[in-house]
């Protein structure tokens, strides 16, 4: 005799799925290798491509009550606008700020190290790091992986024993130290505003209407930046996050919408 | 990056009951950078006629220029205006005269025919010409406004509900795009009257 066993197989044909479907779902993952005689410039090129968050403006400076940050909010691929919400100002720790600008994945996942690193050598030493000593660390790794393809563009900004502190550092490995930058598509407008408006006596409220404006202006006039003008300001008791203005709000409260003076109205024609 | 996006334009055109719309963004850049926030890019040819050209700024004036010197030279002779039809062929035909160095713009022509009968339609830099019976989009929020546009839009809209349409098109099409927006135009027109509105819009 012979059992019937039909019944036990797979009624998924009956279903209308199609093989292909089926064979997708078992078949172990296989990357294809690129057929290229130069595999690491192919390598370069692939990288450049993925490479989203482009436009940015970023700045940041040092005044009487501390240090001042500014960001706007845009990623974008090209022309598209693929996100209106970044945050592009990252937390290291409650003392120090980083900005981000080129890639997306690089900031984020340096600055998250840097954090570790931070708070590393806190333990160690019972004291918090140095803002000359964060910005050191991170300029050293960038370094070590220059020609790789990153792109970083960042400052780091904070206040430690020495009082307020700011650096710039990049993914070509250079670390500069200064008391006012602007990183990004945009920052040839906001450091038109930025350094007409800066003075060193600035109170709290008027550096970070500084920042906001300086950001402002670079959405108005670059394509890549817009979305949200976040301010934070970094004093003796660490930082803390002042406003996030929306820019398409920002620009109507600056320069509001007045109705135009009619210069002359038609009347009718008496006794035509 | 095409010659196309240099300056960057967003133009869209759309066909109501016995009337019709089209509109486009107020922004002329130079790549990334805006230079002006209040360009033209939607021009009458006659009271029943508008034609939009986005791409190249230059090549977009200059290609009015030639348009509105043949609708006159049109108009002395047949003591009349032109009709949309006629008119896209026209645009057409100029266009193709330059096959082999266009003008780098891509036309948006829309206007009313006889009866009343909206006309709206599209062409690429060397003249295709493409009709369609609810609307047309061009520049480069094109993909956006291809997408507002086929969820928005509804068959035979009176006037103010067509400008509420195609100005939420428009509007939250060149959000989504860098080299379009900073503002809107548009004019809808009916066989009475041309109601021409300024939008607000995000200025980044």
């Amino acid at each position: 005799m012979k059992l019937n066993t039909s019944g036990l197989e797979s009624t998924a044909p009956f279903f209308g799925l199609s093989n292909e479907l089926l064979d997708g779902f078992s078949a172990a993952p296989f990357f294809e290798v690129p057929n290229t005689t130069n595999f690491d410039g192919f390598q370069k090129e692939a990288i450049q491509m993925v490479k989203p968050a482009k436009g940015t403006t970023t700045l940041a400076f040092i005044f009487k009550e501390g240090v001042m940050v500014a960001a706007d909010s845009r990623a974008s691929m090209g022309g598209y606008i693929s996100s209106q919400s970044v945050k592009k100002i990252i937390e290291i720790n409650p003392y120090m700020l980083g900005t981000m600008a080129g890639g997306a994945a690089d900031c984020q996942f340096w600055h998250r190290n840097l954090g570790i690193k931070c708070r590393l050598h806190e333990l160690a030493n019972k004291r918090r790091i140095s803002v000359t000593g964060a910005s050191k660390l991170l300029a050293n790794i960038l370094y070590s992986y220059r020609g790789m393809g990153l792109s970083v563009g960042t400052m780091i900004a904070g206040w430690d024993e020495t009082g307020p502190g700011l650096y710039y550092v990049d993914s070509e490995g250079g670390r500069l130290k200064g008391t006012r930058f602007s990183v990004g598509s945009g920052s040839p407008y906001a450091y038109g505003v930025l350094d007409n408006g800066y003075r060193y006596d600035m109170s709290i409220e008027e550096a970070a209407e500084l920042a906001r404006r300086s950001i402002y202006h670079a959405t108005f006039r670059d394509g890549a930046s817009g979305g949200v003008a976040s301010v934070y300001y970094v004093g003796p008791d660490g930082w803390k996050k002042l406003s996030g203005d929306d820019v398409g709000e920002l620009h109507y409260k600056y320069y509001p919408v007045t109705p135009s003076t009619v210069e002359q109205e038609m009347v009718e024609v008496a006794g035509a | 990056m095409s010659i196309f996006e240099y300056n960057g334009s967003a133009l869209i055109a759309m066909v109501g009951k016995n009337c019709f719309a089209i509109a486009s963004d107020r922004r002329l850049g130079v790549q990334l950078q805006t230079i002006a926030t209040d360009f033209q890019r939607i021009y009458k040819i006659h009271d029943r006629l508008f034609v939009g050209l986005s791409g190249l700024a230059t090549d977009a004036q200059t290609l009015y220029q030639r348009l509105v010197f043949r609708h006159k030279l049109y108009q002395l002779r047949e003591e009349r205006d032109m009709k949309p039809d006629t008119f896209a062929n026209l645009v057409s035909a100029i266009l193709y005269e330059k096959r082999f160095g266009p003008y780098l713009t891509q036309p948006v022509i829309a206007g009313l025919g006889d009866e009343d009968k909206p006309f709206i339609c599209t062409m690429d830099s060397i003249g295709a010409k493409e009709l369609a019976k609810d609307f047309v989009v061009a520049g480069t929020a094109s993909e956006s406004l291809y997408g507002a546009c086929e969820s928005m839009f509804k068959p035979d809209m009176e006037s103010e509900e067509l400008f509420e349409t195609v100005s939420q098109a428009l509007l939250s099409s060149v959000d989504r795009d860098c080299l379009s927006g900073w503002g809107g135009h548009v004019y809808i027109v009916t066989p009475t009257e041309i109601t021409e509105r300024i939008l607000k819009g995000r200025m980044d």
